[in-house]
């Protein structure tokens, strides 16, 4: 498999004034990421995980290193729109980032931009729609809507454009449970069914572990990188660079503390359930 | 509470009026409104109420509506009235009273200028009652893009206008929550004197104002990322193509208006 | 006797429109004082529009609100009073702050309550402490605060009042886990010093399950619960049924229940499970 993002020693400051010094945010990042991955970015607020987000779609350009895309260097003026097609961004505040008054044609914002014809945007713009199950909705107010449901309407705003990779920053942190689960469920799809790479950053434990791969960034360095399985049993660590593991994996941990058999990179309800009716059967 | 105000107020509905082109819905509008001023005698104004009254009827909005709307214009409307009424001193005395004099032409402007008005925000509402704010925009961007070669920002413009229309209804929301929880420290905003009030206002303006900074400065780094620049080479989703009805509604306009204008001209 | 109560309460946004909706229907409830409540329920449950009811931000359609035994209503103009009783946070509340300075933001409320400037000054140095916001942030500008600490800064503006009832709308919202771990811890250190009423909304329950004494539930306008934790989460299947989560560490037990190994003691703590499993595994091989 080819890699969709390469990330080579990637170090990125805010530039400071007379007063205030320059802010290294990000210290030396390598990362590769495959085409049709499902990878999460893990780290408290701060860790300069939303940073590294900017820097994948150009929003930010390395102080040094190299960000490529599909092979486009992000510093590369003249493939800009190319990079933004390929690797399309969503945000937090879904408020923030919905532009037009009708649904549909917030979804067809960027093929608009980009001067796509009618025939072939009313297409891409209805499969988005019924890909993020909104089609419904098309000619709604986005005032209308929950939380979740503007999610969808951005990720079907970025599916239109038929990128290679989603970069989602933190796109749950601000909705309920159920408006958590709906994007959630979404994004998996998009991966799953349409074999788009997602790259999804988030504070939340509980989503990192439905992904396939997790980076762990701490201080604006990629500090772990593994599966959930792998990265979740080292509870410590993570715990100490103020990250929540599941609270199974914390119940096998504290066991495991205690003396009792039982394995330590427990991550299901399943497997904890299966883990503690072992040690009472035995 | 600030959320029941309808901005806009545009009344959704499929009637023939709902459905015509916006683009001829202005041009329309702006027709009437040459129409109601080119014409100087009384009977113009006749002919415009008989198309007034039937567009209203074909949008089957309820008349009541259209009278809200000249409500809030009632005092201008009086003062007008009263002016003429009272100024013009021509013609046969009606009425006198001490200094007051009301005059048959002094009434019959008067009346002339109540329709007048009255039909003119009748005629605009019903533009703006039948067609969305949106696609208002948009047909103004349309009708105006021959002014493109001549350097005038219109897709600018029209762009700016269609994110304000977006974010007045998440703008009223937020200014609701932010009353609300000034309120739950204890401000009084809609008690206390006035220079307490508008002190308070203050603690209001101030979080509004850096909120919406904040998603000025958001929804533009949203706009680039989804490959925003500028109206050069945009396409576009919505569709405008104008149908038979378009025409025939523009033609029975132009009737009308040449109805007047002659009717105007022969009476002289 | 209860500190806060509420008698029929019922609330009914655009009466007479076509959007007349019941947003609260005929609740009564009665809060003692002391108690660490958690509030939950879904998105339009109707626990946003009964909260704003304790403080007075909004009027019943019908039905009492009881602050110390006495209608809140009773006398319209003394409901500002009411409000510094009864002090409400507001989700993301750091979007509400606007003085120059976070003394300043934080002195609002206790100035709007006609203290004076010493008692203001010292109800200001005693949240900021509680509430873990260091005596030289007092004089920068809260803008220039991270995320985290604008939210203590608008947290510390209600506190400030010394309301009876504290009440917060998820004050952890779309923080990270270090975040969110101090302000409940902050909340926690008020609770014990002043010993006051806390309402928190939340739709974390391992967050609640973590804090409250007792918990309400709200379910399509009605109130679905309020009882003690353990009570609450004894009836999980009922709570996910209204499509709540119970925490993960509950359903873990649930399950193995399912499988005929019943601990019988409702479980929604990791420290409470560790414990529980330990000394029945410690019983068994003693036996």
């Amino acid at each position: 498999m080819s890699n969709i993002i390469e990330i080579k020693d990637l170090h990125f400051s805010y530039k400071g004034d007379e007063e205030t010094p320059d802010v290294e945010v990000l210290k030396g990042i390598d990362l590769n990421i495959e085409q049709g991955e499902f990878v999460a970015v893990l780290g408290h607020n701060g860790s300069g995980k939303s940073t590294l987000a900017k820097h994948i779609n150009a929003i930010l350009l390395p102080t040094s290193g190299k960000v490529l895309v599909d092979g486009i260097d992000t510093a590369d003026e003249q493939r800009l729109f190319d990079l933004r097609q390929r690797a399309g961004m969503v945000f937090q505040n879904p408020d923030n980032q919905i532009v037009s008054s009708v649904v549909e044609e917030d979804v067809a914002f960027a093929l608009e931009n980009l001067g796509v014809p009618y025939e072939e945007m009313r297409r891409r713009v209805d499969e988005s729609l019924k890909a993020v199950n909104m089609y419904d909705y098309r000619l709604h107010s986005p005032s209308q809507l929950s939380g979740g449901q503007k999610q969808r309407i951005a990720i079907a705003g970025v599916i239109a454009m038929e990128p290679k990779c989603i970069i989602l920053d933190e796109p749950t942190a601000m909705l309920d449970p159920q408006g958590r689960r709906e994007v959630m469920a979404t994004i998996k799809r998009m991966n799953k069914e349409k074999g788009i790479t997602i790259v999804l950053i988030t504070h939340y434990m509980d989503e990192a572990a439905q992904c396939r791969r997790v980076v762990v960034m701490d201080k604006g360095r990629v500090v772990m990188d593994d599966s959930p399985k792998a990265v979740f049993s080292r509870v410590e660590e993570v715990k100490s660079i103020g990250l929540d593991v599941p609270q199974v994996t914390e119940l096998a941990w504290e066991l495991r503390k205690a003396g009792c058999d039982i394995p330590g990179d427990i991550l299901t309800e399943e497997e904890c359930a299966d883990a503690i009716e072992r040690l009472f059967r035995s | 509470m600030l959320r029941d105000i309808t901005i806009g107020q545009f009344f959704p509905g499929e009637s023939l009026i709902h459905r015509l082109d916006p683009r001829f819905k202005i041009v329309m509008t702006l027709l009437y409104i040459l129409m109601l001023f080119t014409g100087s005698h009384i009977l113009c104004l006749a002919v415009g109420t008989v198309y007034t009254v039937m567009a209203i009827a074909l949008s089957k909005i309820p008349l009541k509506m259209f009278l809200k709307s000249v409500k809030p214009l009632l005092p201008f409307l009086v003062i007008t009235a009263a002016i003429n009424l009272f100024l013009v001193n021509t013609g046969d005395v009606l009425f006198r009273w001490r200094f007051l004099k009301i005059t048959e032409d002094g009434l019959n402007i008067s009346l002339f200028m109540i329709i007048r008005i009255v039909l003119l925000i009748m005629g605009s509402s019903l533009l703006t009652y039948t067609t969305s704010p949106i696609a208002l925009t948009d047909a103004i961007e349309r009708l105006l893009s021959p002014l493109k070669k001549l350097h005038f920002p219109v897709h600018e413009l029209a762009m700016m206008m269609s994110i304000a229309l977006r974010f007045i209804p998440t703008l009223i929301e937020e200014t609701d929550k932010i009353i609300s929880a000034q309120k739950a420290r204890g401000a009084e905003i809609d008690t206390g004197s006035m220079i307490t009030r508008a002190k308070n206002m203050v603690s209001i303006l101030v979080p509004l104002f850096v909120s919406s900074f904040r998603r000025a400065d958001e929804l533009a780094t949203a706009m680039e990322c989804r490959c925003y620049n500028g109206g050069e080479g945009r396409t576009r989703l919505r569709q405008l193509k104008a149908a038979p009805r378009d025409f025939i509604a523009l033609a029975v306009t132009i009737i009308f208006y040449a109805a007047a204008i002659t009717v105007s001209i022969l009476l002289k | 006797m209860p500190i806060l109560e509420t008698q029929g309460l019922t609330y009914t946004y655009s009466v007479g429109s076509p959007f007349e909706k019941t947003a609260v229907d005929h609740v009564d409830l009665r809060i003692d004082e002391g108690e660490m409540v958690g509030v939950m329920g879904h998105t339009g449950s109707g626990k946003s529009t009964l909260i704003q009811h304790f403080n007075g931000l909004l009027k019943p359609t019908s039905g009492k609100v009881l602050l110390e035994g006495k209608d809140i209503w009773e006398d319209k103009d003394k409901i500002r009073d009411v409000r510094f009783k009864v002090g409400l946070v507001f989700q993301y509340p750091e979007y509400q702050i606007f003085e120059e300075t976070v003394y300043k933001d934080i002195a609002f409320g206790p100035k709007n309550m006609g203290l004076d400037e010493a008692e203001i000054k010292r109800r200001v140095m005693e949240t900021a402490e509680d509430i873990g916001l260091k005596e030289e942030l007092l004089d920068r500008s809260p803008f220039e605060l991270s995320g985290g600490q604008k939210r203590r800064v608008a947290i510390a503006g209600v506190m400030a009042m010394e309301p009876k009832v504290l009440i917060l709308d998820e004050p952890t919202a779309g923080l990270d886990p270090a975040g969110r771990d101090k302000i409940l811890d902050h909340i926690k250190a008020y609770h014990r010093r002043t010993k006051n009423t806390i309402l928190i909304v939340s739709h974390s329950m391992e967050d609640i399950a973590g804090f409250a004494d007792k918990i309400l539930v709200m379910n399509k306008a009605k109130l679905f619960c309020y009882d003690e934790t353990k009570k609450v989460f004894g009836r999980s299947e009922e709570i996910s049924q209204i499509g709540l989560d119970v925490p993960q560490i509950t359903r873990v037990f649930d399950r193995l229940k399912g499988r005929g190994l019943d601990f019988g003691k409702e479980v929604y703590t990791v420290g409470y499970a560790r414990d529980l499993l330990l000394k029945q595994l410690s019983e068994r091989e003693g036996q």
